[in-house]
């Protein structure tokens, strides 16, 4: 029998909002420990919790992006379970009326385009951070465990997705795209270093064509996509080799880890876990009336997936359009002034994807950085288009404008790379050749044709390789032929 | 040296007229403190330096002419599950011996803005879980009417002192009737505001759908001018009521003629003392007679109150004293890990009660119980609630006794649990519906001990529930009534 693995994907992103969501300390990242604290994100006795407004326009805002219906109204609960870093022992969260439901994200790779449904979108906070003071830094030989709340109270918003995706190499694909959604809304930084983004999967196999889910497995603690992809081919080959071996799957959490590249289990009990979830009495429920919505939806960005098409409407290719959409935003710029420059688009995405994208990541620059300009690149793809510059030297213009030194023109002409195209001008120089070489005529002359092409580099060479090519070949064919 | 049975009314007169000082009538209120506190153990912690710095500098403002309004230079006192800053805030646990808050709750804020003298912390059941303060991890606060007895609770040890006269006022709060039902078997005036009205930042949760601060007092115009001076919106709740704060003290001589009082059928026969009845008889006949169309109201899900009530508010509490870990701050008994750190400090630190209550609002809220439990009282909540709303189509204002009995001998309940929470059975009805509520004396018993009168009001019916517990209070005569279980004080006032 053949397994097939069913996948869905839980989604932290971390709001880079410039207070927490329920008290007015700064959300940072890399300040001293327990600095960015007061009684509300310590739990302090008798502290309350107010909501932070901008969070909740942004979990909206995103919520829209990932084509979510934004309930009418919505609730806070508390979720209960004891960690030293929960200084409340409660988390708040959200449990049966999130703020968005029902949504979708369109996916595409170099494979295949899918769609992956968005169950629910929902708010809640961070935990404080447990840092594991001893051997290995982990929490079992650890000698003391530190606790840092700085981190306790930054908005957190929970993506889950429904089980749509059937391998690793697509959960990577999604989370990677959702990403970008998230980048792309200005909800977060979406910075994957700084743990802005977190990733849980939801994992079960069950033989090829079943309709039913197998025993679901949840596997925690990744923080990158390659360890994403990672995680999950463990898990589903450790869950393949138990089912060909006639053992069963038991529902658990299990541990990603990352040097030894399995998932470990948590030695929890079968379903143990229950949080004991109840609406939030500190909190009124939220009411969201339409025109508040709208506000929201009119100030969301264009989206990669929209913007992808409308980039193949431009005549990209669907590789290229993929690529270019999920760009920097000063890349894309880039695109849309070179083309309203003149500049054909399928040429200037070509280089901004290409050249460009390999010269700014040599130089660990972003596009700000350098006096690259969309007219400079609409005048370089002209250039190219006239051979006025050969494809290589069209290179080196490119990295002459990117340090500096004028425009794709005047680059062209100070380093002297422009084609000479000169019929008078090449004729000089295929005479020039001829004379030197009077064997080499001969052997041609004799039926030893393969002796054009040793007298086309030679001509090359004379011209320091800026001679264009095809002239040069007929004229010295008219001339040897003649 | 000024009564400390002064009224706060009497008081600030006094004190505008140059007649005392703010430090005259704290030394009074502390030499009846320094009187009583043996035996009856009012006070956790009697602020008395840092009480006579803020009545210097009352007394200073009041001279400058800055006078900040009717509570200037009253010596008040506050129950001490409402943190002050620096001032030790136990709520009666060893959980939180030694703990001083970094910052002052929003009531004690607004006190102290209004320049209030703040006496020091008032003794409680622990974390306001009980009806007699015999809950208190630093022993029992007595009845100042029958030493043998207890004040009530949890808001016990602000009842006692207002009604001794260690203080001429105090804060307390009211969860299932911990302010209202102390009043009444201290004989004092307690009103609990309704939810939202007066913040909640700073007072440490124990139910937090449910909690509420509000005044001890002596007269009920005091109650007006103390709810005025903690009401209104406060950001940093955001429960907190957000619309207008009226004048409390408009209205109070009205009188009540003319107002449709209900008397709750459900709140009177088996477990209710007679005279407690035959009192409460007596007040209405007496309000019919002022003016008043009294009738009788049935309210069927009062019956049902009692235990809703006894799944919500320890499931709330379940999650509310969470917190208290051992990991931040409090009572911490060190352990090989952080969960064996955890439970080692909430056995060592909480009560017994304390104990059951989080258990029970753990079972009431776990899966597979939820439904039957706590999913099954919140729906009797909001029936509750239609029924109130029903009610207040009829009549103004709903009244009934405040407790079915007058103060009990200490350890007389405290082996049965079920009869010490059917001790509040007339006052948690409002704190389900969030509804304000009041308690007036209106008389002894038999054996000397106040009889509290409940006057209840809708949502914000704050007024019209004064008007009523005004007259109930001019009716009844009752505050120029010392307790008399201990010696008099200097002389009787009003």
């Amino acid at each position: 029998m053949k397994w097939e693995p069913v996948i869905g994907i839980e989604v932290h992103v971390e709001l880079d909002t410039a207070s927490k969501m329920f008290c007015g300390c700064r959300v940072s990242f890399g300040d001293p420990p327990n600095t960015n604290v007061c009684p509300v994100c310590l739990a302090l006795p008798g502290s309350l919790p107010v909501p932070n407004r901008e969070a909740i326009e942004r979990i909206i805002r995103l919520g829209l992006a990932l084509n979510c219906g934004i309930n009418p109204g919505s609730v806070f609960h508390r979720k209960n379970y004891y960690y030293a870093d929960l200084p409340k022992n409660y988390q708040i969260s959200q449990f049966d009326i999130p703020v968005c439901v029902d949504g979708w994200l369109d996916v595409e790779s170099d494979r295949k385009a899918f769609r992956v449904g968005i169950e629910r979108v929902h708010m809640e906070e961070d935990t404080g951070k447990s840092v594991h003071v001893g051997e290995g830094g982990r929490i079992h030989t650890a000698a003391e465990t530190l606790v840092d709340f700085n981190r306790a109270g930054t908005p957190l918003v929970e993506i889950v997705s429904r089980p749509d995706l059937t391998s690793a190499a697509d959960a990577r694909v999604y989370a990677q795209q959702l990403r970008a959604v998230v980048a792309e809304t200005g909800v977060s930084d979406a910075r994957m270093e700084r743990g802005s983004l977190r990733f849980d999967a939801n994992v079960s196999i069950r033989p090829e064509g079943s309709e039913t889910l197998g025993v679901k497995v949840e596997v925690k603690n990744m923080n990158s996509f390659r360890s994403l992809e990672k995680a999950i081919s463990a898990e589903i080959e450790r869950q393949t080799a138990r089912r060909l071996a006639g053992e069963r799957v038991v529902m658990e959490t299990r541990h990603w880890d990352e040097t030894g590249g399995i998932t470990r289990g948590m030695r929890t009990k079968e379903g143990s876990s229950d949080y004991r979830y109840f609406t939030e009495p500190d909190l009124a429920p939220m009411i969201f009336d339409d025109s508040w919505v709208e506000a929201a939806r009119s100030t969301l960005p264009e989206l990669p997936g929209p913007r992808r098409e409308r980039y193949q409407r431009m005549g990209l290719s669907p590789a290229s359009a993929r690529v270019l959409a999920s760009s920097d935003p000063d890349l894309r710029r880039l695109f849309q002034d070179a083309v309203a420059a003149g500049a054909a688009p399928v040429q200037a995405a070509h280089w901004i994807t290409g050249e460009i994208t390999a010269s700014l990541r040599r130089r660990e620059a972003s596009p700000k950085d350098v006096p690259l300009r969309g007219r400079h690149l609409a005048q370089l793809t002209q250039m190219v288009g006239e051979e006025r510059i050969s494809a290589g030297a069209a290179r080196e213009v490119l990295e002459g404008v990117i340090t500096g030194e004028g425009s794709p023109s005047q680059v062209a002409r100070a380093r002297n790379l422009e084609q000479i195209s000169d019929r008078v001008a090449l004729e000089g120089a295929v005479e020039e050749v001829l004379d030197a070489h009077p064997q080499a005529v001969e052997r041609y002359r004799s039926g030893e044709k393969k002796v054009r092409g040793f007298l086309v580099g030679q001509v090359m060479k004379v011209t320091s390789g800026r001679a264009d090519p095809r002239a040069v070949n007929q004229i010295l064919t008219a001339r040897l032929e003649g | 040296m000024p009564s400390p049975l002064l009224s706060v009314v009497a008081a600030g007169a006094a004190l505008r007229a140059g007649e005392t000082t703010s430090v005259e009538l704290l030394a009074s209120v502390l030499s009846r403190a320094e009187m009583t506190e043996s035996e009856l153990h009012c006070y956790l912690n009697l602020d008395r330096e840092g009480a006579m710095e803020a009545a210097r500098r009352a007394d200073e403002q009041m001279a400058r002419g800055e006078e900040r309004g009717p509570l200037h230079g009253i010596p008040v006192a506050v129950k001490d599950n409402m943190c002050t800053r620096g001032l030790e805030t136990t709520c009666s646990s060893q959980i939180l011996a030694g703990y001083h808050p970094p910052y002052d709750a929003t009531a004690v804020t607004r006190l102290r803005q209004a320049g209030a003298v703040i006496v020091g912390k008032t003794n409680l059941d622990e974390f306001a879980m009980g009806s007699s303060t015999e809950n208190s991890a630093y022993g029992p606060t007595r009845n100042p009417w029958d030493t043998e007895r207890v004040p009530g609770g949890s808001s016990g040890g602000s009842a006692a002192a207002v009604a001794t006269g260690s203080a001429m006022a105090a804060l307390g709060s009211d969860t299932g009737g911990s302010i209202r039902q102390p009043a009444a078997l201290c004989g004092v005036v307690g009103m609990k505001p309704t939810y939202g009205l007066v913040s909640r930042y700073g007072l440490v949760a124990f139910a937090s759908s449910l909690d509420q601060i509000g005044p001890l007092t002596r007269t009920v115009a005091d109650g007006a001018l103390v709810l005025q001076a903690v009401a209104g919106h406060d950001p940093a709740d955001a429960t907190s009521y957000a619309g207008p704060v009226p004048d409390f003290s408009a209205g109070l001589q009205r009188g009540v003629d003319g107002l449709r009082v209900g008397v709750v059928k459900e709140l009177d026969g088996d477990g209710y003392q007679a005279e407690v009845s035959s009192a409460t008889d007596d007040m209405l006949g007496r309000l019919a007679s002022s003016g008043a169309e009294v009738e009788e109201v049935s309210l069927p899900l009062f019956d049902v109150a009692l235990s809703a009530y006894y799944l919500i508010a320890p499931a709330e509490c379940s999650a509310n004293l969470a917190r208290f870990d051992g990991m931040r701050y409090g009572l911490s008994i060190k352990k090989a890990t952080a969960a064996a750190t955890m439970a080692a400090t909430r056995v060592e630190g909480f009560g017994p009660e304390v104990i059951r209550r989080i258990l029970l609002g753990t079972y009431a809220l776990s899966a597979g119980y939820f439904d039957a439990f706590y999913g099954q009282a919140q729906k009797v909540r909001s029936l509750l609630q239609e029924e109130f709303r029903n009610a207040y189509q009829q009549v103004d204002v709903l009244v009934s006794p405040t407790s079915p009995t007058t103060a009990f001998r200490l350890g007389e309940r405290t082996q049965d649990p079920l009869s010490m929470y059917r001790s509040d059975i007339c006052t948690i009805p409002s704190n389900l519906s969030g509804h304000p509520a009041i308690s007036v004396p209106i008389g002894l018993d038999s054996k000397g001990l106040p009889i509290g009168f409940q006057v209840m009001a809708p949502a914000l019916g704050e007024r019209v529930m004064l008007t009523v517990a005004a007259e109930v209070e001019r009716i009844a005569g009752f505050c120029a009534l010392p307790p008399p279980a201990l010696a008099p004080p200097t002389e009787v006032p009003l």
